[in-house]
């Protein structure tokens, strides 16, 4: 299909589909059996000018946004979804500053981001505080011209990898939802220190660690926007960030459909390749129209949220919402084309599966993305 | 420092196909690439350039051939070649790999002061090896062919290391000089965005006869001495022997055999 991509886009996802094909693919199980951080391939990325394809060109981007994101997450997932969450969760940690950064906190953050220097990451999930954000216990105190943080973040994409977090934290509990902000805080500021790696199920390229605050002191030059904007800053973060969550199932998606349109072809049973079968062609079918379905629905999103719309809540949940669900489908739909080969660790396909089911998860699990959905339907009905 | 590049357009080998009732290759819908082995010549300049600072070292990429051939120069930019030449002329057309080497050195000649040629080890599409050895000998300068590293170079003076059947020999040689290269030497970079860009927006020089000091005669078809008689792989090597049994007879025998030719190369 024909998404009238610019000659620019074009670039951006042909060089990320090379890199996908000749350096992620022969990689990515051992990364994924290992659970290793695929440095190599950030240093891949960093090379060719990938990493700050949304980023301004005066912070040394290329000044793409949404859609070059989504372009280079699908390339990568399509490969390996675990590695592609290192670039994507990068992201997700600098639209913070890209989008209430002060000019001084993007000259001093975006350019090592953008020449791919530094990784980023971006801190709300708590152990008490998950769909419920608004539970977090992570404080921030006001000290002069310092924040003094105390509290732990659990589950953080790039955690103890990045040298860049954005943090949520209660700057005044008193104000619930309204009393959070958001900092930027550096790797190796003293009393900030990670916890131990998580074992996941999937997406195992990729670092999920703790992060550990005891009385870490940051200038006050480190907070993002201002006092009590910190729900805000996270809410517009996940609306930009939440298309490349859908970029992510939509190249895993189709990464496990290419595989099972290959083998299709050379398995033979009954004389005959199972691709003859019309009960398999079927599943195929419906699993490339899934999977178009939810490239356009994502790229539609992130065409949107360029062009600058100002409300874009409710698309960007319906992208990640339908995507994901996608991603999970045509997954557990390839490992049924392959049979009992698409179960064995052998084939690359069973990983697809479980890189999938992250996509239903964070960022918003896919029953919050229905709660943000019926909301914004209801204040519209509301509005008339 | 000026570096030249010379490298060919070919087809993709792992693109073609067969033609299974006439037996010959089915060139139609396949894609065009860079000669695998000028990528890791490509790399070399460029690696050179880094050693020796980017602001006194100009990469040259250079390709013979018709005007499609610019798709190649150009990746060779996006990788971060400062500029590319093709040389492009009716008259080129159907040369071997000694008009060839007459037309590429003449080129060279023509773009001026240069101090290293950097060619793969041979094109993947006619195996010869022979274009870049024939530069050096029209250009008469030294030539150090199956380069495997570039241990030092500097104004003037240069030094590799070659690759041999045995081993490898380390050669110092006076610059301008032309090398081929293995593939050994070193893992071509992917292009870079920023590289892709810049070579979108870029145009290649082109050469034609007419802007060349040649013998029209030694051009193209008409200045190609070769006549192919016969295409065929030639015979694989044969595998070293192979001792069976218990592990004492086959330590005699080895020790047999090695006794054997030590006292055939004592002999010689
Ligand atoms: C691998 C991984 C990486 C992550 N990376 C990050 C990161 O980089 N940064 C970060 O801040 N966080 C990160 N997270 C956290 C992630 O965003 C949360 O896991 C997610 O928001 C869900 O929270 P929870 O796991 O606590 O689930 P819970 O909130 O406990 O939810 C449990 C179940 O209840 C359902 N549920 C909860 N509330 C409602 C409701 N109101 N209506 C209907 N159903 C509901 C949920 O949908 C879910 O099915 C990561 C998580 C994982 C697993």
């Amino acid at each position: 299909m024909d998404y009238l991509l610019t000659e620019q886009q074009i670039m951006v996802r042909d060089l990320a589909r090379k890199i996908a094909k000749e350096k992620i693919t022969p990689v990515a199980a051992e990364h994924d059996e290992k659970e290793t951080f695929p440095w190599e391939i950030m240093k891949v990325m960093a090379e060719s000018d990938l990493c700050g394809v949304y980023i301004e060109e005066k912070y040394g981007g290329l000044g793409g946004g949404a859609m070059e994101l989504c372009l280079v997450t699908e390339e990568l997932s399509r490969a390996c979804g675990g590695i592609a969450i290192c670039f994507a969760a990068t992201a997700l940690g600098t639209y913070p500053i890209i989008l209430f950064g002060n000019d001084e906190q993007k000259q001093k953050y975006l350019p090592d981001i953008a020449s791919g220097k530094k990784l980023a990451a971006f801190a709300l999930t708590e152990a008490g505080a998950g769909s419920d954000a608004g539970a977090i216990a992570t404080t921030a105190r006001k000290e002069g011209d310092h924040y003094v943080l105390n509290g732990v973040k659990q589950w953080i994409t790039n955690g103890g990898e990045a040298e860049v977090y954005t943090v949520i934290a209660m700057t005044d509990r008193e104000k619930g939802a309204r009393g959070a902000s958001a900092f930027i805080i550096e790797k190796g500021t003293p009393g900030f220190d990670f916890g131990k790696k998580e074992k996941k199920l999937g997406i195992r390229a990729s670092a999920t660690r703790e992060l550990v605050f005891n009385e870490c002191k940051i200038p006050k030059a480190n907070l993002l926007g201002r006092e009590g904007m910190g729900f805000i800053v996270a809410m517009k973060t996940f609306d930009k960030s939440r298309p490349g969550v859908a970029a992510q199932a939509v190249g895993i998606a189709q990464g496990a459909l290419d595989h099972a349109v290959k083998y299709s072809r050379e398995r033979k049973q009954f004389g005959k390749t199972i691709s003859s079968f019309q009960g398999l062609q079927f599943m195929l079918a419906d699993m490339a129209t899934e999977v178009e379905a939810a490239r356009a629905l994502t790229y539609s999103v992130a065409k949107m949220v360029d062009t600058g719309a100002k409300d874009v809540s409710k698309e960007s949940a319906m992208a990640k919402l339908f995507a994901s669900d996608v991603a999970m489908k045509v997954t557990t739909d390839a490992i049924q084309v392959l049979g009992g080969y698409g179960y064995m660790r052998d084939y690359p396909v069973e990983k697809y599966m479980r890189d999938a089911k992250i996509t239903q998860i964070y960022e918003g699990t896919n029953q919050i993305q229905r709660n943000v959905i019926a909301l914004e339907l209801l204040k519209e009905q509301l509005r008339g | 420092m000026n570096i030249i590049v010379c490298i060919k357009q070919v087809p993709d080998t792992q693109d073609i196909r067969i033609n299974p009732e006439t037996n010959t290759l089915m060139r139609e819908g396949v894609q065009s690439i860079v000669n695998p082995f000028d990528m890791y010549a490509i790399e070399e300049a460029l690696r050179i350039k880094e050693r020796l600072g980017a602001a006194s070292t100009k990469v040259t990429v250079l390709s013979m051939g018709p005007s499609q051939a610019e798709e190649a120069l150009r990746e060779a930019v996006s990788m971060g070649a400062d500029e590319m030449v093709l040389m492009s002329d009716r008259a080129f057309a159907g040369s071997d790999t000694w008009a060839t080497s007459y037309t590429l050195a003449k080129g060279i000649q023509k773009l001026g002061k240069f101090d290293l040629i950097i060619c793969g080890k041979q094109a993947i599409d006619g195996d010869t090896a022979q274009v870049g050895p024939g530069i050096a000998a029209t250009l008469d300068i030294p030539q150090v062919t199956y380069v495997k590293k570039t241990e030092d170079i500097k104004e003037g003076l240069a030094k590799f290391e070659r690759m041999t059947e045995e081993g490898y020999e380390v050669i110092e040689t006076p610059l301008p000089c032309l090398i081929t290269v293995v593939k050994e030497i070193n893992i071509p970079r992917l292009p870079s965005l920023k590289g892709k860009i810049k070579a979108k927006q870029s145009k290649a020089t082109v050469l034609g006869a007419k802007d060349l000091e040649v013998d029209p005669d030694r051009l193209g078809l008409q200045g190609s001495p070769t006549a192919v008689k016969k295409i065929f792989t030639p015979p694989k090597r044969t595998g070293g022997q192979v001792l069976q049994g218990e592990v004492p007879d086959i330590v005699n025998k080895l020790a047999d055999s090695i006794k054997d030719v030590v006292i055939s190369v004592s002999k010689t």
